[in-house]
């Protein structure tokens, strides 16, 4: 850590304000034990440029690191594999110092080489990486992803542990995209004797390596004792069972044969657990980075019509919503949720007014309602919040029949621009990396609203798209204040357009075994779900 | 009986053709698109063109059918879209755990059902055996997991007996073999009890009584033979409702079988996993009925091949 902050005459930037302090160690932890961890499905893939989903995110996580990394717990940035960097004066050049004397589980030393070709690899169309997209602003993205050049022209190795990264544009989050599990280091030549199989026989630089995974059984994380990071991790390793139903983890958590259950509490049994104090004292309560919305297609009669947009925000009962799920979420008022920066303090949203919303309705026109559809995945309790979704619109003369679907299909409903409303259930917006900016593009920006994006308002503001821009390139750090300004007016410009009817957040609930240690902030990591097993332990 | 053979092997070969092609064509008008699966949430349009260029999806319907039965005449079934592992090694991997949860639930079935039915059949007409032909009603229409989380519950939660779920040990078989077998000894049940009736009624039970014989012995070596032959040709027709069956029994259970990996891959549109383990089920049944078909005439010798 003492070369973090060493600081040259170049250097514009050391170190953001986002910027953390080393992690303080908990003073109880203890080495050794080993814990299970279970999960319904397969785990899918372990390499961490294909790994997209909610099981092997935090897994990858603990086998592989990237050059910057979150403080645990929490959603600053701090270094990972980067011992420093500088930032150029035009605010396109990164230049990282790695650290000295790391190693991958196979032995090797991590050198600037393996920079650049971990980034190549994820860019290069035949990796099929789905977070490809995360690098656009690394100089010769392009020609990397229309196959016209096999390297990232902006990457260049500048000596054995130094490498220079330059952007086509100022980008305030590229700093969190070095730290997504996209830009982990690899190295080649296990890469390459792996070929296709990498994903099952990852080898990294992280606090765990691979010990054994049986197909369809278990996983066995075994401690990486060579890890660069001093005095973790506490465990000896982690087994993950897979194919276990939530109701049956949770049976097994009772008789103490499991330690967290991956797929959390089932929601048939949350009000059962929370009643027992023996049990809801090992439950651990903490927001998520997630909005449910419904989008109001807007591309589709009549909710081309602004005032059949907010009168359908004033319809929604969204305390009532929050209800079905038995208070697992908090009623919404913005895209945003509360703890991303940016999020505007103070701003109601559409309060909840049948008669104001009557009145809009006549505004546009449709005073006596109409007919519309409502898409939702088919899982509970989806069904059930769509029914509640369906009474308040009836109130308001709005008749939707629900289209109740498997996933796959909803999402591809949403992405043809074939649905008028989705309730965003069990594919709603999860932050992949905590700013304000991964909530907009994807999901309400032009870029998104294209034939299968995201975007399934359809909404597109071209003013609002160019302060987006605008905001994300002030990579400025001493003007995050200005950036995050403008980011909430983004929002603040999208609740007016009403293309979204945000609903709520929902919390997120982690049940552990008694004998589990670790702040409680583990266990409610913003970018480790469940838990984050580099710094989790037990204490017998 | 060659010429039967050969021509029941070309049969069983058209079958698996035709189940391929409506599978295949099946997955793909799904209205679901795999290559958004793959691309997740964040893929640029051009990602989303590249992987769907790469893997081929992008031909028409016949071209990719086409490219996947010539991989499959060279035994490469292909790799998961999500996984990235050959469709080959993972249901190799996986095979051996629903064999075995197979063959535990054949067992229970015929344990339950064949004692059951013997029962009844003794006992016709009596209380005990109108109660047992109700008790095979219930075990026939109860769905399975309903029945597998009840005996979970009962056995291995409450009272400890088993474990709550998993694979490894015999113990872990009981449960999930119990649940795949319960519905099968209903049926079973009532055919070995009809089977029985028949035989007991037959020249030959009588001559054996005149000869002497005492009652245990005419039904342990006279009857029981006879009447049970009939059932044991039943089993590879069978095989077909294992199959389903193992679905639902082994992600209730946690099983690493074939079922499990089946049902994931459905929720999750990975074709290559679709179409390898629905052409392996459907080789299975095929095979059990072939196997059927040809002991019959064994079994019955008025039962010509042709």
């Amino acid at each position: 850590m003492k070369h973090w902050l060493t600081s040259t005459a170049l250097a514009l930037c050391l170190a953001t304000p986002a910027l953390a302090q080393e992690y303080q160690p908990d003073p109880n932890a203890k080495a050794g034990g080993s814990i299970t961890v279970t999960y319904k499905d397969d785990v899918a893939t372990l390499d961490p440029a294909i790994g997209y989903d909610w099981q092997n995110w935090s897994m990858i996580k603990s086998l592989f690191d990237g050059l910057m990394d979150y403080v645990p717990g929490t959603t600053e940035l701090r270094p990972g594999l980067a011992e420093s960097y500088t930032l150029s004066e035009d605010g396109l050049t990164y230049s990282f110092t790695l650290r000295p004397g790391v190693t991958f589980h196979n032995g090797r030393e991590m050198t600037a080489e393996d920079v650049k070709y971990s980034l190549d690899r994820v860019t290069n169309p035949a990796t099929q990486s789905p977070g490809a997209g995360f690098f656009g602003s690394i100089a010769g993205y392009d020609a990397m992803a229309t196959g016209g050049a096999t390297e990232l022209a902006g990457v260049k190795v500048t000596g054995p542990l130094t490498v220079d990264i330059t952007l086509s544009r100022p980008d305030a989050t590229f700093l969190h995209v070095m730290a997504l599990n996209f830009a982990s280091i690899v190295p080649k030549e296990a890469v390459e004797e792996a070929g296709a199989d990498f994903g099952k026989l990852p080898v990294g630089t992280g606090a765990y390596k691979l010990g054994e995974w049986t197909i369809g059984q278990r996983l066995v994380f075994e401690k990486n004792a060579d890890y660069w990071r001093d005095g973790v991790p506490y465990l000896d390793s982690v087994v993950f069972e897979v194919g276990q139903e939530p109701i049956v983890a949770l049976l097994r958590l009772q008789q103490g044969e499991v330690d967290v259950p991956g797929d959390g509490i089932p929601p048939a049994k949350f009000q059962e657990v929370m009643a027992d104090p023996e049990q809801s004292a090992r439950v651990i309560e903490g927001g998520q980075l997630h909005t449910g919305y419904i989008t109001l297609n807007v591309t589709q009669p009549p909710f081309d019509k602004l005032e059949v947009r907010k009168a359908v925000n004033m319809a929604i009962n969204k305390e009532r919503i929050t209800q079905i799920i038995n208070g697992r979420a908090k009623p919404a008022t913005q895209p945003l949720p509360p703890s991303m920066p940016g999020y505007t303090e103070g701003y109601e949203g559409y309060a909840y007014d049948v008669e104001g919303a009557k009145a809009l309705l006549a505004e546009a026109g449709v005073a006596e309602g109409f007919e519309t559809e409502l898409f939702v995945m088919n899982t509970d309790p989806n069904p059930r919040i769509a029914q509640a979704i369906q009474q308040d619109l009836a109130a308001i003369g709005i008749k939707a029949s629900i289209q109740s679907l498997a996933q796959a299909n909803v999402i591809e409903a949403g992405g043809a621009g074939t649905a008028p409303m989705i309730w965003s259930g069990g594919m709603a917006w999860i932050a992949d990396f905590p700013d304000p900016s991964n909530f907009y593009g994807p999901i309400l920006g032009c870029s998104g609203a294209e034939e299968g994006g995201w975007n399934w308002s359809k909404f597109c503001d071209a003013a609002l798209d160019a302060k987006a821009v605008e905001a994300d390139s002030i990579a400025d750090p001493a003007r995050v204040a200005d950036r995050m300004k403008l980011w909430s007016d983004v929002y603040m410009g999208v609740m007016e357009q009403a293309p979204w009817v945000p609903v709520f957040n929902e919390q997120r609930y982690t049940m552990k075994s008694a004998r589990m240690g670790g702040a409680d902030a583990l266990y409610v990591d913003p970018v480790s779900i469940p838990v984050n097993y580099d710094y989790v332990y037990v204490t017998e | 009986m060659p010429v039967y053979l050969a021509r029941r092997l070309i049969q069983s070969v058209l079958i698996l053709l035709g189940v391929s092609l409506i599978t295949f064509f099946l997955l793909y008008v799904l209205p679901a698109d795999p290559v958004r699966q793959i691309a997740g949430r964040s893929a640029t349009p051009q990602t989303v063109a590249n992987i769907r260029a790469q893997l081929g999806l992008d031909q028409p319907f016949l071209v990719q059918y086409g490219r996947y039965l010539a991989g499959l005449v060279q035994g490469d079934m292909g790799r998961s879209y999500l996984q990235k592992t050959e469709v080959a090694t993972l249901i190799w991997s996986r095979l051996p755990a629903s064999l075995l949860l197979m063959a535990g639930g054949i067992l229970c079935e015929l344990v339950i059902g064949l004692t059951l039915g013997v029962i009844a059949a003794l006992w016709r007409g009596r209380a005990l055996d109108q109660g047992l032909m109700v008790g095979s009603f219930v075990a026939v229409s109860a769905p399975q997991f309903v029945v597998g989380l009840l005996l979970l519950y009962v056995f291995a939660v409450k009272l400890g007996w088993f474990p709550i779920g998993g694979y490894g040990t015999a113990a872990h078989l009981v449960l999930p073999a119990m649940t795949l077998g319960i519905l099968g000894s209903g049926w079973y049940g009532r055919m070995m009890r009809s089977s029985m009736v028949e035989v007991l009624r037959a020249d030959y039970i009588r001559t054996a009584r005149a000869k002497g014989l005492t009652r245990g012995r005419v039904i342990l070596r006279h009857a029981l033979p006879n009447a049970i032959l009939p059932i044991i040709a039943m089993i590879g027709i069978d095989i077909g409702v294992f199959m389903g069956g193992i679905v639902v029994v082994e992600s209730v259970f946690g099983w690493p079988g074939i079922g499990q990996l089946a049902w994931q891959a459905i929720q999750r549109v990975d074709i290559p996993i679709i179409m390898g383990v629905t052409l392996v089920s459907a080789t299975a049944i095929v095979i059990g009925n072939l196997i059927a078909d040809l002991v019959a005439p064994f079994i019955d010798p008025r039962i010509r091949l042709r």
